[in-house]
């Protein structure tokens, strides 16, 4: 079950997932995919991790199309690990993600670890604006109606530490959504800085549950 | 027979000094290509050892390492290297010996690299880092000897499969190798033997008398449950004062803190006492060590810490707090007393509870009987031969048949198949993956037939990742504005503190006042209960032979060698409830505290407990009796949740336990934490530096996410397969499971009552509970959320 958010005028489908549905516009927002990051660790000499995070990550956002039946995707950033990533991905993922493409309208939208265009199609944009939202990857501190990802939010209730959500009344903050991805605690002083007192952590997992965001 | 250099045998001769028989019969046996002594402690064992090198060295030795000497502490080495130079020094050999371990500076590292003493003492870690550069045949060209001391101690982990395939490579690298290994008393010195080597000779010293132990005597009855030995602690001073030096164990840090706290405050002699554990601070800990070794302390609170065998001062009395849980650790530690080979070692067990007196009851009987436990050593884990592959890899290139035919050698490995041994090599060049991803970027490539890094910057990494250790992550303490670290709280314990809790560190009570860059800020708060004390350390299983005689005991129908207080306590639960004994399984359900309870007394050890937890839970989670979670003693597992069991023949039917096990061995937490000490000892994943973790962002994701992407996408993968054997070997125990039911057959006794019951209650104490996620979880997870939302008028 999703956690419906009301935020500029606007009712936002928080998913379990990690993607948000804007059913008014019938457009999914997912940030953080992070696609090909074992394909980059291997590369640089490092360790061989299961090379199986994009056809995860893949699946995921498969199922929360599926789900939708959204016509618009906007991924908000660092959607390949690297930009070699992006040229490296395999040729199943590249006609799965093709397949998930056709018909929709999809921006990519660069982030600090996709910093340029990808050869896959979509829109390439370093922001979007559709009213009233922003979408961009890194938050803007003075920027209102915004709707970003990059920090890998995540906070801990009941014991158990999971990816969240970080509302306030100016922006909203996505976790990632990528299957290998990391967080950083959403009481750590760039968040708390960032976020207006009242935030709320709304945390991933079959229960969508929102909790006053942990400072 | 090699005889001692002139000028050390008079040197011997001018202190009096006489060799041992089992010191002459080590310098008898100089030119066997391996020996193992097994000598009790204060035999001169470490010397023994020595003897042959410092004979084959004599007093102006060519440069050169001779013998290499690994130990599998630290401490160990630096006592040692003192010790040694003693009588090198008195007796003017021209003879060098150093240590290396991860405490030697950068500098000295590197000289000892390019300029060899004669002796080196080491530990298993810092030799897998020598071996691994290009160096290494340069360094070792002239190797004689290896001496491993505490060998039982290494043979038990994962350690010693490092250290045997080490001590291979050395054999490679100089055929001539000799190896000598030192034990203290183990149940099984064939076994120790051919891990040693497979032609190993073994020498056993005379044991010297048997031990003065009994069951310390006080005026107050042991607590209903609990640990700690508190209550003893006007008994325990007595003692003290009464004995030149006493060593006080416990078998975990958080007792251990806990005991040292109170027998402060009772000790209104101030006699000068000290404490001595794993999660303190090295700057505290050597201060205790240095204190101890000028005889500046009457006694001394610890842990496994100082189980092995570092001679510090007069010991005359070990008093061992909580019960032993293992008889053969309880004989070494007992050794730990009276130096002197020929007196008996005097010890008390301090139960720290009723149920503890039974157990240090059987304990006592298992002594004075000679029966020692121990399992069978498995064959050598194949985490660590990935690993070994790996570092074998920095060293240069290397053959794989040549290599394999060299770890065949090492005993644990005698059985490893070439296909087996091959399936670690392609893990180690390609991940083993199913998916063949990473064609261009292998870790390790064959060129020429030889194997090698594809990236030799790679080798960096793979260094810093050696060694089987797997540290649970830790953050230091610090007080507040001051910058001396207090000592280390695991992380998710820290994790568990909210600013105003109090807990003990160090022998004082603080409170804790937040995180600041990934140390844990207090401050001091006196003269108050800690509110949170409990941070684990390690456990202990109680082992077979312990749980056996404690059942026998239960049989009896009076327990007249039993203080009366828990002769009492047992009959009282034998009116209430009834006693386990070995030809059923009894189960006790009960509601206590808002919450359905139930007791398994399966007396299968902590391992075969815990299972039966995991297997327990998961029934009764499709049985929709909602449990929250579990917690396993060696004697039982008490279940909680919402709703009661009232029919329990289903959830123990063994076909069904058996049937289901792949399935829910696999999404379970401690196949989790399994997999992650196989990842970063195979070399998968890295192990969290310090440092890294710093910038906040996790660049590291949990290995969990690896564990169950694995399992979806590539469930017959070598590292999964690995953590399954390991798991099924180590943790999970399914075998003494089966043998406990097999033992009971239908006989499965359900007690409902009305309340805890005396045998119950210790359970309630326990560390190490285990959350059961499943539906009743996410009620109360839901309901929390509520409950905070509502707190900050948001709802």
């Amino acid at each position: 079950m999703h956690h419906a958010l009301f935020f500029h005028g606007e009712t936002l489908h928080l998913m379990p997932s990690g993607a948000l549905y804007w059913p008014a516009r019938k457009t999914l927002a997912v940030s953080d995919l992070h696609l090909g990051k074992s394909e980059r660790l291997a590369r640089r000499g490092g360790t061989l991790l299961p090379p199986y995070e994009t056809q995860a990550t893949l699946e995921k956002l498969d199922r929360d199309l599926d789900h939708t039946q959204a016509d618009t995707v906007i991924c908000l950033g660092d959607s390949f690990d690297d930009l070699a990533a992006a040229d490296g991905i395999e040729e199943s993922a590249r006609l799965w993600l093709a397949r998930l493409m056709a018909g929709k309208s999809w921006t990519w939208i660069t982030g600090n670890h996709d910093p340029g265009p990808i050869d896959i199609g979509g829109t390439h944009r370093a922001a979007l604006m559709l009213q009233p939202f922003t979408f961009r990857h890194i938050a803007e501190p003075q920027e209102t109606g915004e709707i970003s990802g990059h920090y890998h939010p995540k906070a801990r209730l009941a014991g158990q530490s999971k990816p969240c959500f970080l509302a306030d009344a100016q922006r909203l903050i996505l976790p990632a959504y990528g299957v290998y991805t990391g967080g950083l605690r959403a009481h750590d002083t760039a968040l708390t800085t960032l976020m207006a007192k009242d935030s709320l952590a709304i945390l991933t997992g079959p229960r969508v549950l929102a909790i006053p965001m942990p400072r | 027979m090699t005889s001692l250099p002139p000028a050390l045998a008079d040197w011997f001769a001018a202190k009096g000094w006489t060799l041992h028989p089992h010191q002459l019969d080590m310098l008898a046996k100089a030119h066997d290509p391996a020996t193992l002594l097994i000598a009790p402690t204060g035999g001169g064992k470490t010397l023994a050892g020595f003897l042959p090198t410092l004979a084959e060295l004599g007093p102006n030795p060519p440069p050169g390492l001779h013998t290499l000497y690994v130990s599998p502490l630290k401490a160990l080495t630096a006592d040692i290297r003192r010790n040694l130079g003693t009588p090198i020094e008195g007796a003017g050999l021209k003879i060098r010996v150093e240590d290396r371990t991860g405490d030697t500076s950068y500098t000295q590292r590197r000289r000892q690299r390019a300029d060899p003493p004669h002796i080196l003492l080491t530990t298993p870690e810092s030799l897998a880092l020598l071996l691994s550069y290009e160096d290494a045949p340069r360094i070792f060209a002239g190797l004689q000897r290896v001496i491993v001391d505490e060998i039982h101690a290494l043979a038990e982990s994962k350690r010693g499969d490092q250290l045997v395939l080490q001590i291979a490579r050395l054999q490679s690298l100089n055929p001539t190798l000799r190896r000598i290994g030192l034990s203290a008393t183990v149940e099984n010195p064939p076994a120790l033997a051919r891990f040693l080597s497979p032609q190993t000779t073994i020498l056993e010293a005379d044991p010297g008398p048997d031990p003065d132990i009994s069951m310390l005597e006080t005026d107050a009855p042991p607590p209903w449950s609990g640990g700690g030995g508190r209550y003893a602690i006007p008994a325990i001073l007595n003692e003290i004062t009464r004995h030149n030096t006493t060593l006080i164990f416990h078998n975990t840090r958080a007792q251990a803190e806990l005991f040292f706290h109170d027998l402060w405050l009772q000790n209104t002699e101030d006699l000068p006492i000290g404490i001595h554990h794993g999660s303190l601070s090295r700057e505290q800990r050597e201060r205790v060590e240095q204190a101890m070794t000028a005889g500046a302390l009457r006694a001394v609170v610890c842990t496994g810490s100082l189980d092995l065998g570092i001679d510090w001062g007069d010991v005359d009395l070990v008093i061992q707090v909580g019960a032993p849980k293992n008889v053969k650790r309880l004989v070494q530690r007992i050794g730990r007393a009276n130096h002197r080979y020929n007196a008996p070692s005097k010890a008390l067990l301090v139960p720290a509870n009723r149920f503890e007196v039974v157990e240090c009851q059987a304990a006592l009987d298992a002594v004075r009987a000679h029966t020692l436990d121990g399992e069978p050593r498995g064959p050598g884990s194949r985490d660590v031969l990935c690993q070994h592959i790996l570092a074998t890899a920095c060293a240069g290139p290397f053959d794989a048949g040549q290599l394999y035919a060299e770890v065949i050698t090492a005993g644990p490995y005698a059985h490893l198949t070439r296909a087996e041994f091959d399936a670690c090599l392609d893990f180690t060049a390609t991940g083993g993956y199913a998916l063949k991803a990473y064609d261009r970027w292998q870790r390790l490539k064959q060129t020429g037939g030889k194997w090698h890094l594809r990236d030799p910057r790679a080798a960096a990494l793979i260094r810093q990742n050696l060694g089987t250790i797997i540290d649970i992550e830790t953050l230091k303490v610090r007080l507040r504005g001051h910058g001396a670290p207090l000592g280390e709280v695991e992380e998710s314990f820290a994790a568990t503190l909210t600013p105003g809790d109090t807990f003990l560190i160090g022998g004082q009570i603080v409170r804790y006042e937040g995180l600041r860059e990934m140390t844990v800020e207090v401050s001091r708060t006196p003269g108050r209960d800690p509110k949170v004390a409990v941070f684990n350390g390690t456990k202990f299983a109680t082992s077979t032979l312990l749980t056996d005689r404690i059942l026998q005991i239960f049989q009896a129908d009076t327990w007249p060698d039993l203080p009366a207080h828990t002769a009492w306590w047992l009959a009282k639960q034998r009116e209430v409830s009834r006693l386990p004994d070995p030809a059923s399984l009894l189960l006790e359900s009960f509601p206590h505290d808002g919450r359905e309870h139930l007791v398994v007394y399966g007396f299968a050890g902590r391992n075969a407990q815990q299972t039966l937890g995991l297997l327990v839970t998961k029934q009764m989670e499709s049985q929709g009796l909602a449990p929250l979670g579990f917690v396993a003693t060696d004697y039982a597992t008490l279940i909680w949740g919402l709703d009661p069991v009232t029919d329990p023949a289903p959830l123990f039917d063994l076909a069904t336990l058996r049937d289901g096990l792949d399935h829910w061995l696999s999404g379970n937490a401690v196949m989790k934490r399994t997999f992650r000490n196989t990842a970063i000892i195979a070399g998968l994943i890295e192990r969290s530096h310090q440092g890294r973790r710093k910038t906040g962002r996790q660049a590291t994701f949990s290995s969990d996410i690896l564990y169950d992407t694995l399992r979806k996408y590539d469930p017959d993968h070598l590292l999964l397969q690995i953590t399954r054997e390991e798991a099924l070997r180590g943790l999970i125990d399914f075998s003494r499971i089966e043998a406990m039911l097999a033992r009971v057959g239908d006989n499965i006794v359900l007690k409902r009552l009305a309340r805890v019951t005396p045998l119950a209650a210790p359970l309630f104490f326990e560390p190490g509970r285990i959350p059961v996620h499943g539906e009743a979880r996410d009620r109360l997870a839901t309901a929390q959320a509520q409950a905070l939302m509502e707190a900050a008028g948001l709802a």
